[in-house]
C-alpha cells in the first residue's frame, strides 16, 4: 500500500484531474497577482487547459483503480469525462462575447468553472461514497457561487440562494443515505458494498439508505419531484452560467447515478428500478405539461431539460447494458443540443439587453435567418424528429426499455414526447410566422461558430458521429457490467 | 461505558434520525429567517455525522470516522459560501425573510 502512495507513475489514472486542479490554482494565482483585468485571457487559457485535458482522456487513457479503491478510471468514466469537459469548455466559450453584460468578466469565473469541472470529473470517477461526496460538493459549491456571480442583480442572488438551500438539503439527504448504506453493509467502497448485498435478501436499513441516496442524486439531475429549484435557478442565473449548469453537471450527476445503481445495487435491481421508473415518468409528464404555459425562454429550457432527464432515465430503467449505452448516447446528444440552444439564446440581443421572452422572438426568421434556422433545427431535434440527433437519442433509450419489457414506460415516454412537441413548435411558429417587432444586435462570431458546429453535428448525426458515438457508448457501458 | 448502561447503536440512530427530521422540517416550515435555514442544514449534517460515528464504533471500522471528518470540513466550506450568498442577497433586497425570496415563480 505504501508504494501506491509514493510512486507517482501509479497515479496515472488521475492525471487529467491533477492537470485541471493544478491549472485552476495557477490561473487563480495569475489572476490575483496581475493588476490588469485579464478575465477573457484567463478564460481562453482555461479553455486550452480543458482541451488539453480532454486530449489526455481521449488519447492517453490510463485505466485502473487508485487511492485505495476511491477512484476508478474505466471506459465509462472516460466517455462521461469527455462529455463533461466538452460541455464546460463550450460553456466557457459561450460566455466570452457577453461576459461584460453578465458581469462575468472576472478571472474568478473561469477558475470556478475549472473547479466545478474538477468536481464533476471526480464524480464520474468516484468509486467510494467518500470520493463521490467530495466530488459532488466541489461541483455544487462552485456552482452556487457561479449562479450568484452577478452580484448586484436581485434575481441572480435569489437564484444562488435557492440553489444553495436546496442543494445543501439534497447533499444532506445523500449523506444520510450514505451513512445508512455504510452502517448496513460495513463498506463505503461501491464495489465492496455489492458483495454484502445478498441476492433477493435485503435489510430495510439498506433500502432506506438507497432511497435517500437516490433522492439526493435526483436533486442534482433535477428529476421530478426534486426539480423545484431548476426553473428559478435557470431563469435567475446569468445566461452563460445557465448554459454551463444545464450541460455538464447533468451529465456528471447522471453518470454518478448510473455507476451507483449498476455497480453497488446490482443484486437489488428490481428495487431501484421502481424508483428510477417513477422519476422518469414523473419528469417526462410534468415537464411536458408545465413547459406549455411558460413565457420566459430560459424557464422553458429548464422544463425541457427536466423532460430530457426523464427520457434519459427511461434507458436506465431497463437496468441492462443496452440501457446504460442508451443513457450515454442520450447525454452526449443532450449536451450538444443544450450548448447549441444556449449559443442561439445568447446570440439574441437588442440594443437594450438580452432577449428572454418567447414573444420577443417574433419574426426572427426575417431579421436573423441563420439564428432562426438553427433554433428551428434544435427544436426539431429536441422533439425527436428523424433524421436529427434527438431522434436517435430517444430511439436508443426506448429500444432498451422495450427490450426490458417496460412497455407502459415506453408508451408514456412517446406520448410525453408528442405533447412536448407543442411547446417546441410554438417557438418555431413565433419565429417564422409572426411579424417582427425587435431590431437585433449583430451576432458575435464565437457564437456563430458554436452554432455552426453543434448544428452540423445535430443535422449530420446519422452519417458522421452516430456510428463512432454508439460504439464508444457500447464500450463504456460494457465496463460497468 | 455508555454501552454498560444500555445505550447502544439504536439510541444513537434514533437521535440521528430525530435531528435529521428536525433539520428537514426547519428548512420547510420556517417562514421567517434564512439564517435558520443555514442552521437547519448544519443540523442535518451533524445528524449524519452521529450516524457515521455510531456505525463506525459498532462495526469497529475507521472509514465512518474519516467520512465524518470530511463532512465537517465540507460543512464549514458550505456555511461560508451560504453566508456569502446571503450577504449579497441582503444587499440587493434589504431583507433576509424567507417570504421575500419570491421574485421568480411558476
Amino acid at each position: 500500500m505504501n508504494s501506491d502512495i509514493t510512486s507517482f507513475a501509479s497515479l496515472a489514472p488521475a492525471f487529467p484531474e491533477m492537470l485541471v486542479a493544478a491549472g485552476a490554482i495557477v490561473l487563480l494565482l495569475f489572476g490575483i497577482f496581475t493588476k490588469k483585468e485579464r478575465a477573457n485571457g484567463v478564460a481562453m487559457a482555461a479553455v486550452v487547459l480543458l482541451v488539453a485535458t480532454a486530449g489526455i482522456v481521449i488519447f492517453h487513457p490510463a485505466q485502473g483503480v487508485i487511492f485505495n479503491g476511491g477512484f476508478i478510471a474505466d471506459e465509462f468514466a472516460r466517455f462521461m469525462k469527455v462529455l463533461v469537459i466538452g460541455g464546460a469548455a463550450f460553456a466557457l466559450i459561450l460566455s466570452l462575447p457577453s461576459s461584460r453584460q453578465h458581469q462575468l468578466d472576472k478571472f474568478e469565473y473561469s477558475v470556478l468553472v475549472l473547479l466545478a469541472t474538477l468536481g464533476m470529473m471526480m464524480m464520474v470517477s468516484a468509486n467510494d461514497l467518500m470520493s463521490l461526496y467530495l466530488g459532488l460538493e466541489l461541483q455544487s459549491l462552485a456552482a452556487y457561487v457561479l449562479a450568484a456571480m452577478k452580484r448586484d442583480s436581485a434575481r441572480a442572488t435569489e437564484a444562488g440562494l435557492k440553489y444553495f438551500v436546496l442543494g445543501a438539503l439534497s447533499s444532506g439527504m445523500l449523506l444520510y443515505g450514505a451513512s445508512l448504506i455504510y452502517g448496513f453493509t460495513g463498506h463505503t467502497q461501491l464495489d465492496l458494498i455489492v458483495d454484502q448485498i445478498v441476492m433477493g435478501e435485503r435489510s430495510i436499513g439498506l433500502i432506506f439508505g438507497m432511497v435517500f441516496l437516490l433522492a439526493g442524486i435526483a436533486f442534482k439531475i433535477s428529476a421530478v419531484p426534486f426539480h423545484m429549484w431548476t426553473p428559478d435557478v435557470y431563469e435567475g442565473a446569468p445566461t452563460p452560467v445557465t448554459a454551463f449548469l444545464a450541460s455538464a453537471p447533468k451529465v456528471a450527476a447522471m453518470a454518478l447515478l448510473v455507476r451507483v445503481v449498476t455497480v453497488s445495487f446490482a443484486p437489488i435491481t428490481s428495487d431501484w428500478q421502481q424508483i428510477v421508473i417513477f422519476l422518469s415518468i414523473a419528469s417526462m409528464v410534468l415537464a411536458a405539461f408545465a413547459a406549455i404555459g411558460q413565457k420566459s425562454l430560459k424557464r422553458l429550457v429548464a422544463y425541457s431539460s427536466i423532460g430530457h432527464v426523464g427520457f434519459a432515465l427511461v434507458g436506465l430503467s431497463s437496468g441492462t447494458a443496452v440501457g446504460v449505452e442508451g443513457v450515454a448516447i442520450y447525454m452526449a446528444i443532450y449536451v450538444t443540443m443544450t450548448i447549441g440552444l444556449f449559443a442561439c439564446i445568447l446570440a439574441l440581443r437588442t440594443q437594450n439587453g438580452a432577449v428572454e421572452d418567447i414573444a420577443e422572438l417574433a419574426g426572427l426568421a426575417q431579421r436573423r435567418p441563420f439564428v432562426a434556422a438553427m433554433i428551428a433545427v434544435l427544436m426539431f431535434s429536441l422533439i425527436g424528429l428523424p433524421p436529427l440527433a434527438g431522434f436517435f437519442a430517444k430511439w436508443h433509450v426506448f429500444l432498451a426499455a422495450i427490450e426490458a419489457r417496460l412497455f407502459v414506460l415506453a408508451v408514456i415516454g412517446v406520448l410525453a414526447s408528442a405533447i412536448s412537441a407543442f411547446y417546441y413548435l410554438r417557438i418555431v411558429k413565433t419565429m417564422y410566422f409572426d411579424e417582427p417587432v425587435l431590431e437585433y444586435a449583430a451576432v458575435p462570431r464565437e457564437l456563430t461558430a458554436v452554432m455552426g458546429v453543434t448544428g452540423f453535428l445535430v443535422i449530420t448525426y446519422f452519417v458522421t458521429v452516430g456510428g463512432p458515438l454508439a460504439a464508444a457508448a457500447r464500450v463504456a457501458s460494457g465496463s460497468l457490467f | 461505558m455508555l454501552a454498560q448502561v444500555g445505550i447502544g447503536l439504536g439510541h444513537y440512530l434514533t437521535v440521528g434520525a430525530l435531528l435529521f427530521t428536525i433539520g428537514v422540517f426547519g428548512i420547510f416550515l420556517n417562514r421567517r429567517n434564512i439564517i435558520v435555514i443555514l442552521m437547519s442544514v448544519e443540523l442535518i449534517l451533524l445528524a449524519v455525522n452521529i450516524n457515521f460515528i455510531a456505525f463506525s464504533a459498532e462495526l469497529g471500522d475507521l472509514a465512518g470516522q474519516i467520512f465524518a471528518l470530511l463532512i465537517l470540513t465540507v460543512a464549514a466550506a458550505e456555511a461560508a459560501i451560504g453566508l456569502a450568498i446571503l450577504v449579497i442577497f441582503y444587499r440587493n433586497r434589504g431583507s433576509i425573510a424567507v417570504d421575500d425570496v419570491n421574485m421568480m415563480k411558476g
